[in-house]
């Protein structure tokens, strides 16, 4: 597939405190684009702000100074109602932590914000999501629950679960910290296929160096500023 | 490119895409199932809490229409009557020099004016033409003494009109022994009280010696024995017919000291009493002056069935916000990612009140059932007592609205017992979450 240099996600200045006790600026005039197709990578020490920034880019941090556009369009101002339906169908998450519901199926989890976002019906859902778990390698655990399942297996499905409303960006915090050296390559793997076959943009922020390395480009952050690249 | 504004419809409380509202239960219910022990606990306390507020509220009702029954069946809406009054014009109020006095000077004692209603014949006529009377039953009574050997004791003799009695204040509910046919059909014939029969030692077909005021000796027959169940009456009271008790006065048949009359509205005795008490120039007095003190009592009773009941729905709220408190705390991970993946705070807010609701359905529901089981076993449970010779088990009021009262109270109870805790998850900030991991 051919790349496309739209740009997904924009930040102008954006600038945050905490004021506990004494006013901590943790980040400052941050300032970058992330072009369609582009799979990127957040580094820094940790305190940095580096997740703190990935939160304000995921729309569920609102307290900050500066600009934030997603898809061109300013986020600045939407209720958190709006912001919920962003969230639901332009960005889809990775943590740390697998964070699926022990209540539900794999596949049932994996379809969840498909039905949230109500464009499709349940049958075509459960199609795709099928197609994703298959991608992933864990469409023979679609029926069981989480709680059967290996770590590995766990991040994989939520990442299938991120890709269920085809997002614009996926965003991960540290989605390899919890996993083994094998696990964490197959969940790059994961990533670096989508980037390049599916011309799927993420950013993901991490510690692992030898991540983001092999990652297209990486933001190196320090102090809460961007170090490097010095001027994007 | 395309823009926000126009993907994002505004939304109201529930969107109002129906399978989003599917969505919110099936997250709702899989908490539910996550949780199904505790849940079916704070079920078990709803269920419990309707049931035993019908139950106590059916009991209740039923034990004071039953104690309301013994007095208030019993007596007319409003009687009719001649007291014993002092003279309202006393001399000295007549004396110009006093009339800006308060007077306290009382010289003229009341007079003997006789019982008798004047006129009653045309009082009872008139009575019986008024559309807001159901019946009139005319009484006379008197003082009398029971001879039985040396001993005299004194009570009283109604004499009634046997089939108006009936009709009015179902007398032969009161009937442990004889037929009221005797009364009608046979003159010189008494009932008596089961404790003056006692005393007496007499049964019935036997005969009694009564002395009248004026000093005249009778012998009646003995017809029947009535227990009203209150001591006070049963002890000294006896009913014979109104021709009879003229007989032993010495008076003519227009000679009555009472009319009783039922009216179609109770509600409306006081002002019915007012008015015809004017009219026909007699006293009059209606069943809520004389028995003020019985609705007190059901009034007292009903309000503590009542606060009990809703203090156990209470209660069976509080089962169900702790649980709810501690599932929202478990599933905090579960929220934020919800909210992560795009649910708003509503709609975490609405799968809790799901949650809760789901638990007061089903809760109250069983609890009708079981309420409604409950009181059928009061209702079986024998409960004979000397005082209350018809009542064989225990009285139930079975009542639709006590189940709608029990029913929509569990809701409301529920409802708000799940709002608090769900507020407090929609306000879960996933980043707080998330972080802390």
């Amino acid at each position: 597939m051919e790349k496309n240099d739209t740009i997904v996600l924009e930040t102008k200045g954006i600038t945050k405190s905490f004021f506990d006790p004494v006013e901590n600026k943790v980040l400052q005039d941050v300032t970058f684009q992330i072009e369609k197709g582009s799979f990127c990578s957040i580094i820094g020490k940790s305190g940095c702000g580096k997740s703190t920034l990935l939160y304000i880019l995921s729309t569920m941090d609102t307290d900050f100074e500066g600009e934030l556009f997603l898809d061109g369009q300013s986020l600045r101002g939407l209720s958190n109602l709006q912001l919920a339906n962003v969230r639901n169908e332009k960005i889809g998450f990775v943590f740390q932590f697998h964070y699926l519901l022990e209540e539900f199926t794999v596949l049932k989890n994996v379809i969840l914000p498909g039905i949230k976002l109500g464009k499709k019906n349940k049958e075509a859902l459960e199609h795709e999501a099928m197609d994703l778990l298959k991608i992933m390698g864990v469409d023979d655990q679609a029926l069981k629950r989480p709680n059967q399942l290996s770590g590995g297996q766990k991040q994989r499905i939520a990442i299938a679960r991120a890709l269920i409303n085809k997002p614009l960006i996926i965003m991960g915090d540290e989605p390899t910290g919890n996993l083994d050296k094998h696990n964490s390559e197959i969940v790059f793997g994961i990533f670096k296929e989508l980037a390049n076959e599916k011309n799927q943009t993420l950013l993901i922020v991490t510690h692992d160096e030898d991540f983001a390395k092999r990652t297209d480009r990486i933001i190196e952050m320090e102090d809460g500023r961007i170090i490097m690249p010095k001027n994007v | 490119m395309k823009f926000f504004p126009e993907l994002i419809p505004p939304q109201c409380f529930i969107s109002p895409n129906d399978m989003k509202v599917f969505l919110i239960l099936d997250v709702s219910f899989g908490f539910l199932m996550a949780r199904f022990r505790q849940s079916l606990v704070a079920a078990v306390g709803v269920t419990f809490g309707v049931a035993m507020f019908i139950a106590l509220v059916s009991f209740m009702s039923g034990l004071n229409n039953l104690l309301d029954g013994l007095i208030l069946n019993r007596t007319p809406h409003i009687r009719f009557y001649n007291d014993i009054k002092p003279s309202e014009n006393q001399p000295v109020n007549l004396s110009s020099n006093f009339r800006n006095h308060e007077n306290f000077i009382s010289s003229i004692r009341p007079k003997d004016q006789g019982k008798e209603i004047y006129n009653s014949k045309a009082i009872i006529q008139s009575l019986k033409a008024d559309p807001r009377v159901i019946d009139v039953a005319p009484k006379a009574m008197t003082q009398v003494f029971f001879n039985t050997g040396i001993i005299e004791i004194s009570g009283v003799v109604n004499g009634v009109e046997m089939l108006a009695e009936e009709k009015l204040f179902k007398f032969s509910d009161y009937v442990i022994e004889g037929d009221i046919e005797g009364l009608v059909n046979s003159s010189n014939s008494i009932f008596l009280g089961k404790g003056l029969a006692d005393k007496l030692l007499v049964g019935v077909g036997e005969v009694i010696q009564i002395t009248s005021p004026n000093g005249q000796i009778s012998s009646l027959k003995v017809a029947g024995i009535f227990q009203f169940g209150l001591a006070e009456i049963d002890n000294a009271t006896s009913y014979s017919s109104l021709a009879t008790v003229q007989k032993l006065l010495g008076k003519p048949a227009s000679y009555i000291t009472d009319i009783q009359i039922k009216l179609t509205d109770i509600i409306s005795a006081p002002s019915v009493a007012k008015e015809l008490s004017k009219v026909f120039g007699v006293d009059a007095i209606d069943i809520q002056t004389a028995n003020s003190q019985f609705e007190t009592g059901s009034k007292v009773r009903t309000i503590i069935s009542y606060a009990v009941g809703i203090t156990l729905l209470i209660v069976a709220g509080f089962g169900i916000y702790n649980i709810l408190n501690m599932l929202i705390y478990e599933k905090m991970d579960s929220i934020a990612i919800l909210k992560a993946t795009g649910f708003s705070g509503n709609d975490v807010q609405w799968i809790f009140i799901f949650l809760s609701i789901i638990i007061g359905v089903s809760g109250g529901l069983a609890g009708l059932a079981f309420g409604f089981g409950l009181t059928a076993i009061i209702d079986n449970i024998p409960f004979e007592t000397a005082s209350l010779p018809t009542i064989k088990t225990y009285p139930i009021d079975y009542k639709i609205i006590y189940y709608v009262i029990g029913i929509v109270f569990a809701l409301v109870t529920t409802f708000f017992a799940g709002w608090f805790p769900s507020r407090k998850a929609s306000k879960i900030d996933p980043v707080t979450i998330i972080r802390g991991k």
